[in-house]
């Protein structure tokens, strides 16, 4: 792109990655050529369903995936410009808590249930500066608060069965900031939570992220969450990207025929009691992909081009989409879908 | 004339016990649910909305038995559920399937499809195995699955499809009302709406019954007629599905509903103190239930609110639109 973005790399930055898990029955192509950047201070969100490849895309840049279980076919990952695939476990250990961290959807996994919150905040947080007890302690509660944890001093007592699952993801995403890393990936970290405490922990995290400068990557099987706080999209299916572009575009004028559907199958849409679109077949198996585009035995416009793979065309406005039946029309007006 | 009701729920509380002292003495109660008046008439579909831990499954556990009613009256069909013995416990029982949110654990992962769909005629017992096959191959179709699937495992299943065949088991004996706890939660979207859209066929063609939760508020406003909003183990407002989620009276089911992730409006303008959590269920507070994250708390909220008709008119008579607020005293 820019001049600008050489001299300061993306925080993450994925190009035309594949990636395959060896079974016994074959190799589950996970990846098959995904691009991903995320800018500095950008919310980027990624969105589709499950299985289409969300995880698996930020494992691999975080090397949280089962080491030598999985095989990178082609394509290179940088993380601030540097090689996850090339560091050694310190400086993994290094990356992961200082430049980036994860937010998992499920909050009781993550925190170990024997140890008070406040000791587990403290200890990452001492990890990762040259802070005491108490000044650690102070950073804790401080981070707390900012989550809008109601009494942190007590909660910092607690232990994590003591707490509800919300106060659990708002511990962990407090935790996720604490060390100012410079990249949050939230993987689902809203799913087990309800609408109104999703919609706290949403602000916080965009708060906090935009307060800090922080770059996160949200992903989400849920549209209307991602786009909630995302600057840009990329839709997933069966581990291609198919569409990307500024939320409100992508929203308001989506180009691909299963981003079209993925919004049609939501009742928002719908008048009440009418059958909600849904999209026919199933997902490809991922151990024999059909040839060509991987949405076509689902897709709608498919026709006779739709056996081969269709290339990512550019479109005005920062979109851009796979799909044979928008890469002779780069400037296609607003869909029915109506926003 | 307004149908009978095929359940009605009548001052139901359920507690459990929150804590014990040194001589096995109950010391706490968590106070699940708190004095929930509700009714099902036959063919309709009553959502009921509100936040993890509130009492929705609670509640519905209590309806079907698997939970003990502190105090209270289930009454199906007008006889009181929790008091029947015998064969008419049994046919009461029978009039209510549940499904649950995780097709995954709700299946017993040994048996095959048939079987699994056909289990709950098994334990009734009298079928020869060539029935329940001949009845299973029969269920198996109305929920869009194949006869050749019927030998197969749950395992060689997608998540959607073990959800019909929770749901085809769950019709097995031909219920009137089917109790749906999250049936969708685990779904991807795209399925989500195969699995809707197969619940509303099949209430067209059977008349059934729904009882549905959901933490899904879009999908409650389009799946049912009436909803009923819970909130610390009390209902705060019910009424039509379209009365609540257009015209919310209750402070709370107004920052639920402004809570929920929309298309429409990308930027958040919920006040972020307000979604807070709900308060411990062990000490119940004395005036209203949502009074310390109530914005609209006046004095008056200290009192016990009942609940309280907010308008009533023509069509809305046989459900009226009530809220949990004295700031809806009609004037
Ligand atoms: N067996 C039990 N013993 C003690 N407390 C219980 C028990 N079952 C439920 N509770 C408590 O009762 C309250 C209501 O729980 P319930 O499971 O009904 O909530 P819910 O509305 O279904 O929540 P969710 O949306 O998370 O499913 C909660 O405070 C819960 O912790
Ligand atoms: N450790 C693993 N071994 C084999 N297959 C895996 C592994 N992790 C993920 N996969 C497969 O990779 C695909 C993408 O998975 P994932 O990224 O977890 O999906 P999601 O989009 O739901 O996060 C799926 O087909 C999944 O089954
Ligand atoms: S490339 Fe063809 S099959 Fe694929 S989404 Fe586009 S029209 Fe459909
Ligand atoms: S009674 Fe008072 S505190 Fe309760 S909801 Fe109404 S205004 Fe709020
Ligand atoms: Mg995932
Ligand atoms: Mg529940």
């Amino acid at each position: 792109m820019t001049a600008h973005s050489v001299q300061r790399p993306h925080a993450l930055s994925i190009e035309n990655l594949s990636l395959e898990f060896p079974t016994y029955a074959g190799a589950i192509k996970a990846l098959d050529g995904v691009t991903i950047k995320v800018g500095n201070a950008e919310i980027v969100g990624l969105v589709g369903e499950s299985g289409c490849g969300k995880s698996v895309s930020t494992m691999a840049a975080t090397r949280l995936l089962p080491e030598g279980r999985y095989k990178i076919t082609q394509g290179s990952i940088r993380l601030f410009g540097r090689d996850p695939m090339a560091m050694d476990e310190e400086e993994l250990q290094q990356v992961r808590g200082k430049l980036v961290s994860t937010i998992f959807q499920e909050p009781m996994n993550a925190l170990n249930p024997t140890i008070r919150i406040g000791q587990q905040l403290v200890s990452v947080i001492r990890r990762h500066e040259a802070l005491g007890r108490k000044a650690a302690e102070a950073v804790a509660v401080n981070i707390l608060a900012d989550m809008l944890i109601p009494e942190p001093a007590r909660i910092m007592q607690a232990y994590p069965f003591e707490l509800s699952g919300g106060m659990r993801q708002r511990v962990l995403i407090a935790m996720a900031f604490s060390c100012n890393p410079g990249l949050i990936i939230a993987d689902e970290p809203t799913t087990a939570l309800d609408v109104t405490v999703q919609a706290a922990i949403l602000r916080l995290i965009q708060g906090r992220a935009r307060r800090t400068g922080t770059s996160v990557v949200f992903i989400s099987h849920n549209i209307a969450v991602v786009s909630q706080i995302c600057d840009r999209l990329y839709i997933m299916y069966a581990g291609r990207i198919v569409e990307s572009g500024p939320t409100r575009a992508v929203l308001d004028r989506p180009q691909h025929p299963y981003t079209r559907a993925l919004l049609r199958c939501l009742p928002e849409r719908v008048r009440p009691k009418e059958p909600l679109e849904s999209i026919p077949g199933t997902v490809p198996n991922l151990l024999d992909p059909p040839p060509g585009c991987f949405y076509r035995p689902r897709c709608p416009e498919a026709d006779t081009r739709c056996m081969e793979k269709p290339h990512e065309t550019a479109l005005p406005g920062g979109q851009a989409v796979s799909c044979w039946q928008r890469a002779g029309h780069p400037s296609l007006p607003s869909s029915e879908v109506p926003s | 004339m307004k149908a009978a009701p095929l359940l009605s729920v009548e001052n139901l509380t359920v507690r459990f016990p929150g804590a014990t002292n040194w001589y096995g003495r109950v010391t706490s109660q968590v106070h699940a649910v708190n004095n929930v008046d509700l009714c099902v008439l036959p063919g309709e579909s009553l959502g009921i909305v509100g936040e993890s831990g509130c009492g929705k499954s609670t509640l519905v556990q209590a309806v079907i038995g698997l939970v003990g009613l502190t105090s209270g009256r289930v009454l199906v069909d007008g006889h009181d559920f929790a008091g029947a013995n015998g064969t008419l416990k049994r046919d009461l029982r029978q009039k209510m399937q549940i499904v649950f949110q995780d097709p995954q654990s709700s299946l017993d992962p040994r048996l095959p499809v048939w079987r699994l769909i056909t289990e709950p005629l098994h334990i009734r017992g009298g079928m020869p195995t060539a029935a329940l096959r001949a009845r299973a191959e029969e269920l198996a179709i109305s929920v869009g699955l194949r006869s050749d699937q019927l030998d197969r495992l749950p395992h060689e299943f997608s998540g959607g499809q073990r959800q019909r065949i929770a749901i085809a088991r769950a019709l097995s004996t031909d219920p009137e009302l089917l109790i749906l706890d999250e049936p969708t939660s685990a779904l991807d979207v795209s399925v989500q709406a195969q699995i809707i859209n197969l619940l509303l066929k099949l209430q067209r063609e059977l008349g059934l019954s729904y009882l549905f939760i959901s933490h899904d508020v879009s999908l409650v406003r389009h799946f049912c007629d009436r909803v009923a909003v819970m909130y610390l183990g009390q209902i705060v407002e019910t009424g039509t599905a379209e009365a609540v989620f257009d015209d919310p009276a209750h402070p709370y089911t107004r920052t639920l509903l402004a809570s929920v992730p929309s298309l429409k409006n990308s930027l958040l303008d919920v006040d972020a103190s307000l979604t807070g959590e709900l308060p411990n269920n062990r000490r119940l507070p004395a005036g209203c239930y949502y009074r310390e994250r109530c914005g609209s708390a006046v004095p008056g909220c200290e009192l016990p609110q009942a609940l309280l008709t907010v308008r009533k008119a023509g069509a809305e008579k046989a459900s009226p639109h009530q809220a949990r607020c004295h700031l809806h005293i009609p004037a």
